[in-house]
């Protein structure tokens, strides 16, 4: 047994099994879909109006989406073949949106259109970044244009390259930091160059030295070698953290790495800081090299159902069913099927939803695994207390968003809660924390929201 | 058919269940240690005392027509720390009245586990303490024991027991009272438990491995013990009395590790647990020396029981980046 040091009572992170089990797998792309759905909104903002019609030829990379707003992004077809369904369906977080459905027609012809974009100040990188269709990479979704361009009269000083990967079970962040390094380093170089930022700090986890060792020797080679005129005037540091959740939560990695606090309701760039999903940034090299917008995704493919967990590049859109299928099958039947890591992942209501783009992991959990413990009376251990990254007090909030209370939840600040599900992890009593403290923050913007439509009101009388 | 629910999707193996399971392993060296100082009545006070809680909370949860919650074991640890804090003679019916109110009264009728604003077998034991009196201040030993705490043999009561246990007064009784011909054990004798006492509280070495069970199993966090162990030995001997007899003698030892830490009546912050143990320490020191109990254990944690929601809610934890304004405060 590892000796703890519990008995100080000051853990301020918890440490779920890893389950990274496939860490030494490489990337594989897995091909052969016979047919894709690929949703238009897959990302934190408004979505896509279709740009093809019923029965018309796409090719991969070609566009299907276009921008309804300045935070969209476009999205791109990931197969070659026709078009054969454009149709409102709903998305596992409950919204409806348009889904473009294109039949392969095996040959995966790539867009002939596709060129390297020019690059010649901010406002082409950011459009090149968002041409590129690249949406926060790590799980968030939060387009990736808005982020690299914080509001004025805010200094970014530091990029931050998220390599902590600190959900169980996922590993596709650490592959790309030991096979794809040197695209990461040019992502990053480059994106600190555009954006005239000075340090470039890369967090990862002491469970993936390799990972960090990797990266540092692709940033020497970049320093040395032809993209040495994007060198950052602080340079590039590889800062490995002790593994344990959720460092990688962009709050977190902030404060763990830098020691600045995001104040509540604010920014990153708040404090001086830009934080980039080293996948986000690997996609983002290769996009400004090749002119490929995002159009497949690294997954990685895990969970007790599972018969050959691995490391897959799948095309988006692809249903989950296909992707099983062609890693290998089940060898149970499926329970329960996450999309994302097991704390903070989506569970699917339907076998055959598509990848997503901010995909990083489809679970599949059997029976045994999917089962949930049932609730009981909370002791008042102080579990959660000690457990909350954002030092709120988990078991008050639940509380108070079970008694449907805006108030109280708004002075126990419930908007500053980021759900990471620390609390709910470790609560002996198995309460469902962070799923109530959810229901709380909605009350709070309801609340808020009923309170701006009574003042409009007010005016106009 | 997909199962579907809110994220996260695995859980900690920690259940309330396990966390009981390691207080009532914690207990054991005690219950044992009770049977070489006491005789085997001891333990056997230990065994009716829990079982009579959960068979109450098995009652109660069936009256009340609620979900049965035995199986959390809670019930049972309140009966090991009731008999705890019980002497070895007390008739078995007035162990039954204690287990009665532990469990109906303090816990079920505020709504059971973790609803308890006060400790049921601290509340319980004074309940009974008060209702009797006599019976409960005859402490006992087996002769062997009880002839290293009193020479004289007989302090407030007569011998009544017959030949295998020997009245005699326990270490805090002796000290407030200084009665001639009676005198304090030695400190060897006061850490082993070999003198007059509840059952559960002479054998201070027993506690102690129990302690560090529950501190390296991370049931416990070591602060209010500290603070509840150290402002008492601070204020006793600020006051000029001798603060080896306070430590090892009476209820403080098993109250530091097992009812100071109780989750559900204390403070879950770190300095909350520190101001716990403070105030209840300089409680317990104050009703030691200026009451005319010689113990003051209970009734210090039961009034910082009282204040409990309240140091909870000044030792709240400020959260990351907070802005101090809340939107109420400016309009």
């Amino acid at each position: 047994m590892k000796l703890k040091f519990q008995w100080l009572g000051l853990s301020r992170a918890i440490h779920p099994a890893g389950n990274k089990h496939t860490a030494n797998q490489s990337i594989v792309p897995l091909t052969g879909f016979k047919e894709v759905s690929i949703p238009l909104d897959m990302q934190v903002g408004p979505g896509c109006k279709p740009t093809v019609a019923k029965g018309d030829h796409v090719n991969i990379g070609d566009l299907i989406g276009e921008p309804l707003g300045p935070w969209s992004v476009p999205v791109h077809a990931s197969v070659s073949g026709k078009v054969t369904k454009i149709e409102k369906q709903i998305l596992s977080d409950g919204e409806k949106t348009e889904y473009v459905t294109i039949e392969s027609d095996g040959k995966n012809t790539v867009s002939e259109s596709l060129l390297p974009p020019v690059v010649s100040d901010k406002e082409s990188f950011l459009k090149a970044v968002r041409d590129a269709g690249l949406v926060g990479l790590g799980g968030a979704a939060f387009p990736t244009h808005i982020k690299l361009n914080p509001p004025p009269g805010k200094t970014v000083d530091t990029l931050i390259v998220n390599a902590a990967e600190c959900e169980p079970y996922i590993t596709t962040d650490h592959r790309i930091a030991l096979d794809y390094a040197d695209d990461v380093i040019y992502g990053a170089l480059v994106t600190a160059h555009w954006c005239s930022i000075d340090s470039v700090i890369i967090g990862t986890e002491d469970n993936k030295k390799d990972a960090a060792r990797s990266l540092e020797e692709a940033a020497k080679r970049a320093k040395e070698g032809e993209c040495s005129s994007y060198w950052p005037k602080n340079g590039v540091t590889v800062k490995v953290l002790p593994t344990s959740y959720p460092t990688g939560a962009e709050k977190v990695l902030i404060h763990l790495l830098m020691d600045r606090v995001v104040p509540e309701g604010g920014l990153p760039a708040d404090v001086g800081v830009i934080v980039q999903n080293i996948t986000t940034l690997c996609v983002l090299a290769q996009s400004l090299k090749t002119g490929m917008p995002l159009v497949k995704k690294a997954i990685t493919l895990d969970g007790s159902a599972v018969k050959k967990p691995g490391n897959y590049e799948v095309p988006i859109g692809a249903p989950i069913r296909d992707v099983i299928e062609c890693a290998g099958g089940t060898v149970s039947e499926p329970a329960k099927i996450i999309m994302g890591g097991p704390m903070m992942g989506v569970a699917v209501d339907d076998i055959s939803r598509p990848i997503l783009k901010n995909n990083n992991a489809i679970l599949i959990f059997d029976e045994k695994e999917a089962k949930l413990p049932k609730e009981s009376a909370c002791i008042s251990c102080g579990r959660c207390l000690r457990a909350c990254p954002m030092r709120l007090q988990p078991m008050k909030l639940d509380k108070a968003a079970r008694a449907i209370n805006p108030n109280e939840l708004e002075e126990l600040h419930v908007m500053n809660c980021i759900e990471c599900g620390s609390c709910t992890y470790v609560c002996p009593a198995k309460r469902y924390l962070v799923q109530n403290i959810r229901n709380g923050k909605a009350y709070v913007r309801a609340e808020a929201q009923a309170a701006k439509e009574n003042a409009k009101k007010g005016d106009s009388n | 058919m997909l199962h579907v629910s809110a994220s996260p999707h695995i859980r900690d193996n920690v259940t309330t269940q396990r966390i009981m399971l390691h207080v009532i392993i914690a207990l054991m060296p005690t219950v044992i240690a009770s049977g070489f100082i006491f005789g085997y009545r001891a333990p056997l006070l230990f065994a009716i005392s829990a079982a009579a809680c959960a068979g109450f909370e098995v009652l109660s949860r069936i009256a009340m027509k609620r979900e049965q919650t035995v199986g959390d074991l809670s019930a049972v640890v309140t009966g090991l720390l009731l008999a705890a804090s019980l002497p070895v003679e007390t008739p078995i019916w007035i162990i039954l009245i204690g287990a009665f109110m532990a469990v109906v009264f303090v816990k079920q009728m505020f709504g059971g586990l973790g609803s308890n604003f006060a400790n049921p077998a601290v509340t319980a034991r004074i309940i009974l303490s008060v209702s009797f009196a006599g019976p409960l201040s005859k402490f006992s030993a087996l002769p062997r024991y009880a002839a290293t705490v009193t020479p004289g043999v007989a302090f407030k009561q007569v011998a009544t027991t017959g030949a295998d246990l020997v009245s005699s007064a326990t270490p805090l009784g002796v000290l407030n009272n200084a009665i001639p011909g009676t005198q304090v054990p030695s400190t060897m004798d006061l850490f082993l438990g070999r003198h007059a006492g509840c059952i559960g509280e002479v054998c201070i070495i027993a506690i102690l491995i129990g302690g560090l069970y529950l501190l390296i199993t991370g049931v416990i966090d070591i602060w209010a013990p500290l603070a509840y162990i150290g402002s008492t030995v601070a204020f006793v001997a600020q006051l000029g009395q001798d603060p080896v007899v306070h430590l090892f003698s009476g209820a403080l030892m098993l109250a530091a590790f097992f009812m100071v830490t109780d989750y559900v009546t204390t403070p879950a912050t770190i300095v909350g647990k520190i101001t716990f143990g403070v105030g209840a320490g300089i409680l317990t020191g104050l009703l030691r020396i200026f009451s005319a109990m010689p113990e003051g254990v209970s009734y210090a944690i039961l009034l910082m029981n009282i204040l409990t929601p309240h140091i909870e809610r000044w030792t709240a934890p400020i959260t990351l980046g907070a802005r101090k304004k809340t939107r109420k405060q400016q309009s």
